[in-house]
């Protein structure tokens, strides 16, 4: 009982830790003027995300989060930001307008109205994969069976999507000869 | 007396603030670059949301979303990021607010 008591008692430390610090660091990253420190503040709410996802019993998407968001994604954003000069944005002053503020106005309504949706226990049927299950079968084995029987489909389309995207960055970023000096 | 363990309802209140906070990055901010994160934040909290209810109803099929939303954020980025490249060379800037070449 004391056992099962501790292990919740850092559970709850754990979430209340990172889920404090991926809030600060989000709204630090909205606040920022500068886009390296906001890229840099994003990285740590992944990082904290990741840690959620710990939590969550999910290792496979949280290595995945690591990987591809902190990792793979960010570092493409800082060498734009590297890439792209933009003192001229950085003097520019902070402009506060009108249709801002009711923008800003309607997203905390809601984030209210979402805050008195979560409550209660989700509806829904419950599934086959409890978290002794997935973890004896192993998690990304599970993942790995799902995706190539049930999720084939979405799959390809998704590996089409990327192909896609490979060649339109190609494409988009490539220098055409007329704008050569 | 045991410690209630943590509620499915206070992962997605966390869901709710970041993307929250991503959708008025979006609004407020003008420099493309920081719209773009915040939209990759937003994206992020609505993964941490699909895992919460996989969790608590011992589904996979949350984290196979997961695993395609990440994909397509994957190939978001490297298409915006290269719509800027481009941008940048024809007008010299990144504001959104500046960027109008297809209003008329």
């Amino acid at each position: 009982m004391l056992e099962h008591n501790i292990s919740i008692f850092f559970q709850w430390l754990i979430f209340l830790g990172t889920a404090s610090f991926a809030i600060l660091a989000s709204i630090l990253m909205v606040t920022q003027r500068n886009p390296i420190h906001s890229a840099l503040f994003l990285i740590f709410t992944f990082l904290c995300t990741a840690v959620l996802f710990l939590l969550l019993e999910s290792p496979f998407i949280a290595i995945i989060q690591v990987l591809v968001y902190a990792g793979a994604v960010m570092m493409l954003i800082v060498f734009v930001i590297m890439l792209l000069e933009l003192e001229r944005e950085l003097r520019s002053p902070l402009k506060i307008s009108l249709s801002k503020g009711l923008g800003v106005l309607t997203v905390l309504l809601v984030m209210l109205g979402l805050f008195f949706a979560v409550f209660g226990e989700p509806k829904g049927a419950s599934g086959e994969f409890t978290p002794e299950k997935v973890s004896q079968l192993g998690s990304i084995k599970v993942v790995g069976k799902l995706l190539f029987t049930e999720y084939l489909l979405p799959f390809e389309i998704v590996s089409i999507l990327l192909v896609a995207a490979i060649v339109g960055a190609i494409v988009l970023a490539k220098q055409r000869p007329l704008e050569r000096e | 007396m045991t410690i209630p363990s943590i509620p499915p309802a206070a992962y997605l209140i966390v869901g709710a603030v970041l993307f929250a906070i991503g959708a008025i990055g979006v609004l407020t901010r003008r420099n493309g670059i920081i719209v773009f994160m915040s939209i990759e934040l937003m994206l992020n909290s609505v993964n941490l949301s699909l895992i919460t209810f996989s969790h608590a109803l011992n589904s996979m099929d949350g984290i196979l979303f997961v695993f395609f939303v990440m994909t397509v954020s994957a190939a978001e980025a490297a298409v915006g990021l290269a719509i800027f490249v481009r941008l940048y060379r024809i007008k010299e800037t990144i504001n959104v607010d500046e960027i109008n070449l297809m209003k008329w």
